[in-house]
């Protein structure tokens, strides 16, 4: 998360466009005043074509919510634990804190913005509301990508199954059980929505 | 909280030779990457080149599971990080059961244990892939990684032992192979040489009547570091009631990952029961020179190297029965 003392930094004021020319513009004009050595990244990002200047250090999430005004995934820990910065990378969930953004040249990124189609929660985010898994929230986007990305390759898993799977996701509020109910109310849901 | 992005911001505005200047005026650094340069060579040579050129500044990225984390948290430093993704050659996984397994250095996890041949092949290789991390972690962090970075904790290092895997190594002087138990030198540090890098690892063909299993213990139920692991691979005779062949190895209980000989050597020509897991447990013990920390005292993890060692032998027998 941004502390406080940053917010006004010019970059962060641009950051709030997410057409990649903006950023890629808002670079350029930071190479000619800096000197830097971005490297230029084409990607897909939620299925459409994008592309972004960067530093080789930035990490994938850092680059997706300060550049690209992504912010559904978050920073809980920065290091691997969490699972709140969980987006799919060609079709397999990911920390993006342990990803470079220069990792993503060519690959298919997946976040949380893109699982709602035209404005419709999916049932996994619907269930997650209905069935009250989250209280604070900042674990829930890591949760709901994670949850959607199981229950497509295996849509009737069991209970030890999902701890399994979300073994890499902490909450520190729910105590888990409100969300293995409501990841199993999603898989019957989508089951029904099949047959 | 890390205030990686916070002081990230301050730093992108600067080149990188004004970063540490930043780092102390913010004072919000110390959980930013600094910048470093970055490249992804398609061949070994390249690579190998790219190395030459940063020399001990230069780290190889596979899965980033490990280096971006000490990056990061200043563990360690890099002028130029090295993507090894996009070598085929590190990249790929082939098996059959005549020839065995070769496993290229960046393969993560998650294709090891999604391959239903493997499962029967390197059932201890598979049981370490499933339980490093979750499923986040597992998706991109590979076993030459695991290896590399050489923690005697580290949950497949061994499985490679007891499957008596080799490591080969490309670097400016050409190529080498080792057995893995050679591989590691201290905690965090192998015997690659500057420029080298870690090309691939095989495995011999599977053995019939033969099978193994890899076991650890954590004080939690997931996502932790082993305290003690254990790995057992064994050849049973036609009739599956005694040894003939048997490789023991330990983890997180001494320096590096290590053989234990004398309990492997000891294995041949016993009979298959309870008596032989345990007195087997017992001469392993005997290897185990662990610290104290917070997953247990030294004690305590020579005990679980006996318990570890018994059970993955009766799993890997059972398995090998089962054949
Ligand atoms: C949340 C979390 C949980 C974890 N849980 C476990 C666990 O349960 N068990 C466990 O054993 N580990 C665990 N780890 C550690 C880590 O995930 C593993 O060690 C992983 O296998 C490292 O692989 P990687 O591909 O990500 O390696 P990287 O981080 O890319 O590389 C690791 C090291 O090896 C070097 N390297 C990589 N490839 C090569 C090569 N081809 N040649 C030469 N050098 C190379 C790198 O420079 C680096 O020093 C965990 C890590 C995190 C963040
Ligand atoms: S922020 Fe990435 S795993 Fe916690
Ligand atoms: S709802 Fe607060 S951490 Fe999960």
């Amino acid at each position: 998360m941004s502390s406080p003392q940053h917010t006004n930094t010019p970059a962060q004021k641009h950051s709030s466009t997410r057409t990649l020319q903006h950023t890629t513009a808002l670079q350029r004009g930071n190479e000619e005043r800096f000197v830097t050595e971005k490297i230029h990244v084409s990607t897909t990002i939620n299925g459409e074509a994008v592309e972004f200047l960067c530093d080789a250090r930035q990490s994938l999430l850092e680059l997706l919510r300060d550049g690209l005004s992504l912010t559904g995934c978050k920073e809980g820990c920065n290091n691997g634990n969490c699972g709140a910065c969980t987006v799919m990378m060609n079709h397999l969930p990911v920390n993006s804190c342990c990803v470079l953004a220069v990792e993503a040249e060519d690959a298919e990124i997946e976040t949380v913005e893109g699982i709602a189609a035209q404005g419709q929660l999916h049932p996994v985010q619907q269930c997650f509301l209905q069935g009250a898994a989250l209280q604070c929230g900042i674990c829930t986007p890591g949760f709901i990508v994670t949850v959607k990305a199981l229950l497509e390759q295996n849509p009737h898993p069991t209970e030890q199954e999902i701890r399994f799977a979300l073994a890499g996701n902490l909450c520190r509020c729910t105590g888990y059980d409100k969300i293995i109910r409501s990841v199993q109310a999603a898989a019957e849901i989508l089951q029904e929505a099949k047959s | 909280m890390a205030t990686g992005n916070g002081s990230g911001w301050q730093v992108r505005h600067w080149t990188h030779r004004f970063f540490t200047i930043t780092t102390i005026t913010t004072g919000a650094g110390a959980f930013a990457l600094q910048n470093f340069q970055y490249a992804a060579p398609t061949t070994v040579d390249d690579a190998i080149q790219a190395l030459s050129e940063h020399g001990e500044q230069a780290k190889m990225l596979a899965g980033g599971t490990d280096i971006i984390v000490q990056l990061r948290e200043g563990m360690c430093e890099a002028d130029a990080v090295i993507d090894i993704k996009r070598i085929e050659e590190l990249m790929q996984l082939e098996y059959s059961s005549r020839v065995g397994l070769q496993l290229g250095a960046g393969v993560p996890c998650w294709k090891i244990y999604q391959h239903a041949e493997l499962s029967v092949a390197y059932p201890a290789l598979v049981d370490a892939t499933r339980i490093i991390g979750g499923w986040q972690i597992q998706s991109r962090a590979s076993v030459g990684g695991n290896l590399c970075n050489a923690s005697p904790a580290a949950d497949t290092i061994p499985t490679l032992i007891a499957h008596n895997a080799v490591c080969h190594i490309a670097g400016p002087q050409g190529r080498r192979s080792l057995p893995v138990e050679q591989f590691c030198a201290a905690p965090g540090r192998n015997i690659l040489q500057p420029g080298e890098i870690l090309v691939a690892l095989t495995f011999p063909p599977p053995l019939p009547k033969a099978s193994s299993a890899y076991e650890r213990f954590i004080p939690r139920n997931e996502m932790d570091i082993a305290a003690a692991g254990a790995a057992s691979w064994v050849q049973l005779d036609d009739t599956g009631e005694r040894i003939v062949k048997a490789r023991i190895a330990l983890g997180a209980v001494a320096p590096t990952p290590i053989f234990a000989q004398e309990a492997s050597s000891w294995l041949v020509g016993q009979p298959v029961n309870d008596e032989t897991f345990v007195e087997a447990g017992e001469i392993a013990k005997k290897v185990a020179s662990p610290i104290d920390d917070m997953r247990g005292t030294r004690e305590y993890r020579v005990h679980l190297v006996g318990v570890l060692t018994k059970r993955t032998l009766a799993k890997a027998t059972h398995r090998a029965q089962a054949e």
